[in-house]
């Protein structure tokens, strides 16, 4: 079990570095670099800027080094946890994403446990009562549900929210809220319009559990076992959930991982359509701009939380199947 | 059908399914199901209008209604309002009039002007499939517009606009599964058959590009195309950025049925017959298991399709003046344009259907593939 958990955090360190090149490579794709974003925002303000101007500026910047010297000294700062100056903040990416980043982390493990709290419970149901008119249900929903984009579905919501209760779906927090320092009136405020984008981020997720719940837990109640339990008088609910369902739940915490990061992947988007002051529109803004360092702080960042998203639910699944507990011992 | 018992008068049908091809016993499992023949049926409806969107479309993508900005869809009539009926279909005529109160332009509904539908009309010319040049529409009015989904803020026709957008979004699905296609077999295939190193690093690189999260991914790389491209450019650009993800999962059911497969006496018989690398893989291995990669085709359409909506939505991805369902719904994203030009949502309806067609299609298709399976 220990030689499996080591072999594991060497590959996700090696994983680490290698995704830190690629978010390196990726920042330093678009043509032109934001020295020429910089130049041409201020022309056109009317602005004239002259070329010394701006190789001084690239200079003052590192801009100029090759780029292997570059990265170097950005991954040198990320290590001892300096991620660069935003330009376009004119802060440092470390503070403007720390303000941020708690409400993405919120988002994220709530759609989580939404999605497990929905899509296990739901699962069960549907398998046993299958073809019941509360299985359909739940399957037509779930269909529904995965072929529905998250933009799309937030954009609906917002639209219903508008039309039929004249209120706005969007944002985090009530107006009185919004720069509020934190308290317990904040955190109710931050409950009331979290479940929103909770929803919007984990339907596709909760019904495509539900499915892998029901289709698994079918499998497993044909087999030999379930009839020597319920043989051998063991309260029916009682059998269902110490033995079938705990099989059944193994594939679901494998993909918990996968979970995570299609959650993350949808994020963004999610919080730009319902304007979010999380790290979506901060991401989007900076790809837009130009913003390396902080464009790619964020990208590391995305990465390594379904890193170790992974890692979690590799872990949890040792805990669960001795079978893959044991095969590391030999 | 299939199935049936052996008895003499049904000699004929028996023998039938004792000499059937693979393919012709996959098309009577599909063909029982009846989710997935409704996708099919549903995904040939948007084939056609892929095809002939020029045709079906009344107006060109940019051409503009002006007198009738943000538009309300207009219905297609049979009864007037003194419910007499008409035996060809008719819309009511708009006519602009000033709002007391806020004193901007409104367009109302006149119910003593009835326009009547003409069908296989004269309208704009085009040129179809870019090679010859007609004017005939499928439908069309004599004077002014028929708008049947509304008009945009700048009084083009939705509909018009909608169907050119279905071309263009599964096209770019179309293309860009079978660039994943591609490189999936190639990748999988060099794993698969050969082994050793180049199964180990080939797979090493499927597992590290499925750890990163694909749409910040995708921002990102879509976020580095220049800006003064052109919108063909672009549309190949994205296209080969959605297809550089998706080849990852092919790739891996490529390798895992090659592996199995190698160990098989008649590719043995094939290499000892002197056959080359590349014609036992294209030959003899790839079509033992054609009909799971066609599975996992229609499974990976929606996914690109999907993709490429979202980043378009963000301005990210396909731009004016090609028009896809997502570049459609990019000028929907605001609240204020959302609660008065509702109808702009109808290309996010088609988004679904689309979506959903294909996860029909998938699992018929999926059920389909092994018909020896009870």
């Amino acid at each position: 079990m220990l030689n499996l958990v080591t072999r594991r955090i060497v590959a996700t360190v090696v994983t680490l570095l290698l995704i830190s090149i690629v978010a390196f490579i990726l920042i330093q794709l678009p043509p032109g670099d934001f020295v020429d974003a910089y130049a041409g925002k201020k022309t056109q303000g009317g602005v004239i800027i002259t070329q010394e101007e701006l190789d001084v500026m690239r200079a003052r910047l590192g801009l100029d080094q090759p780029f292997f010297y570059q990265y170097l000294r950005w991954i040198g700062g990320v290590v001892r946890g300096d991620l660069g100056f935003s330009w376009e903040y004119h802060r440092p990416v470390a503070d403007v994403i720390a303000e941020r980043l708690p409400l993405t982390l919120i988002l994220a493990f709530s759609t989580l446990l939404f999605t497990y709290l929905v899509a296990v419970p739901l699962g069960i149901y549907s398998a046993v009562r299958q073809y019941s008119v509360g299985d359909h249900a739940a399957t037509v929903l779930g269909y529904i549900g995965l072929a529905t984009p998250n933009f799309l579905f937030a954009l609906i919501l917002m639209y219903l929210g508008q039309k039929w209760f004249g209120m706005s779906v969007g944002g985090l927090f009530s107006p009185e809220f919004e720069d509020a320092a934190w308290t317990w009136a904040r955190f109710g405020d931050l409950l009331m319009h979290l479940w929103i984008p909770v929803i919007v981020l984990g339907t596709a997720g909760t019904a495509f559990q539900m499915r892998t719940m029901r289709a698994t837990l079918l499998d497993e109640l044909n087999k030999m076992y379930v009839t020597a339990a319920r043989a051998g008088g063991v309260p029916e609910f009682r059998m269902l959930l110490k033995y079938p369902v705990r099989m059944a739940l193994n594939p679901i915490v494998a993909t918990l991982g996968w979970e995570l990061t299609n959650i993350i992947s949808g994020a963004p988007i999610v919080g730009i359509v319902l304007s979010l002051p999380d790290t979506g529109p901060l991401f989007i803004n900076a790809l837009l701009n130009q913003d390396m360092y902080l464009s790619g702080a964020m990208i590391l960042i995305y990465c390594t939380l379904v890193i170790i998203g992974t890692f979690i639910s590799d872990i949890l699944l040792m805990i669960l199947d001795p079978r893959i507990r044991l095969e590391g011992r030999s | 059908m299939p199935n049936e018992p052996h008895t003499d008068g049904n000699d004929k049908k028996v023998r039938r399914l004792d000499i059937a091809t693979h393919w012709q016993l996959m098309w009577w499992r599909f063909r029982k199901h009846r989710m997935a023949m409704t996708g099919a049926a549903v995904l040939g409806i948007f084939l056609i209008i892929s095809l002939f969107a020029e045709f079906i479309a009344p107006y060109d993508t940019h051409t503009r209604n002006t007198r009738y900005l943000q538009g309300a869809p207009m219905g297609i009539h049979f009864f007037d309002n003194n419910w007499n009926f008409h035996i060809w279909p008719f819309i009511y005529g708009r006519v602009n009039k000033r709002d007391p109160v806020t004193y901007r332009l409104k367009a109302v509904v006149n119910t003593s002007i009835k326009i009547p539908l003409r069908f296989f009309t004269r309208g704009e010319t085009y040129k179809f499939w870019g090679l010859f040049e007609a004017d005939r529409h499928l439908f069309g009015v004599d004077k002014g517009f028929v708008n049947l989904f509304g008009t945009d803020q700048l009084g083009r026709d939705v509909f018009s606009r909608l169907m050119y957008a279905t071309r263009i979004s599964l096209s770019v699905g179309a293309i860009g599964v079978f660039l994943a296609f591609t490189v999936g077999i190639f990748m999988g295939g060099i794993a698969g058959y050969f082994g050793g190193i180049a199964d180990e690093l080939i797979m090493r690189l499927m597992e590290f590009i499925r750890s990163i999260p694909t749409l910040p991914l995708w921002l990102a790389l879509a976020a580095a195309l220049p800006r003064d491209w052109s919108a063909l450019k672009v549309y190949l650009a994205v296209t080969a950025i959605l297809a550089s993800i998706g080849w990852t999962h092919l790739g891996r059911r490529v390798r895992s049925k090659l592996l199995s497969l190698r160990e098989e006496d008649f590719i043995l018989s094939a290499r000892l017959a002197g056959c080359s690398d590349a014609r036992i893989i294209g030959r003899h291995m790839l079509p033992s298991f054609m009909s799971y990669l066609i599975v996992d085709l229609s499974v990976s359409f929606p996914y690109i399709i999907l993709a490429e909506t979202s980043l378009s939505f963000l301005g990210l991805g396909l731009r004016e003046p090609i028009v896809s369902w997502g570049v459609l719904l990019y000028s929907a994203q605001n609240i204020r344009t959302l609660a008065e030009i509702p109808w702009l949502l109808i290309s996010g309806l088609f988004v679904i259907i689309a979506v959903l067609a294909f996860n029909f299609m998938g699992d018929g298709l999926r059920d389909a593939a092994d018909p020896f399976a009870k």
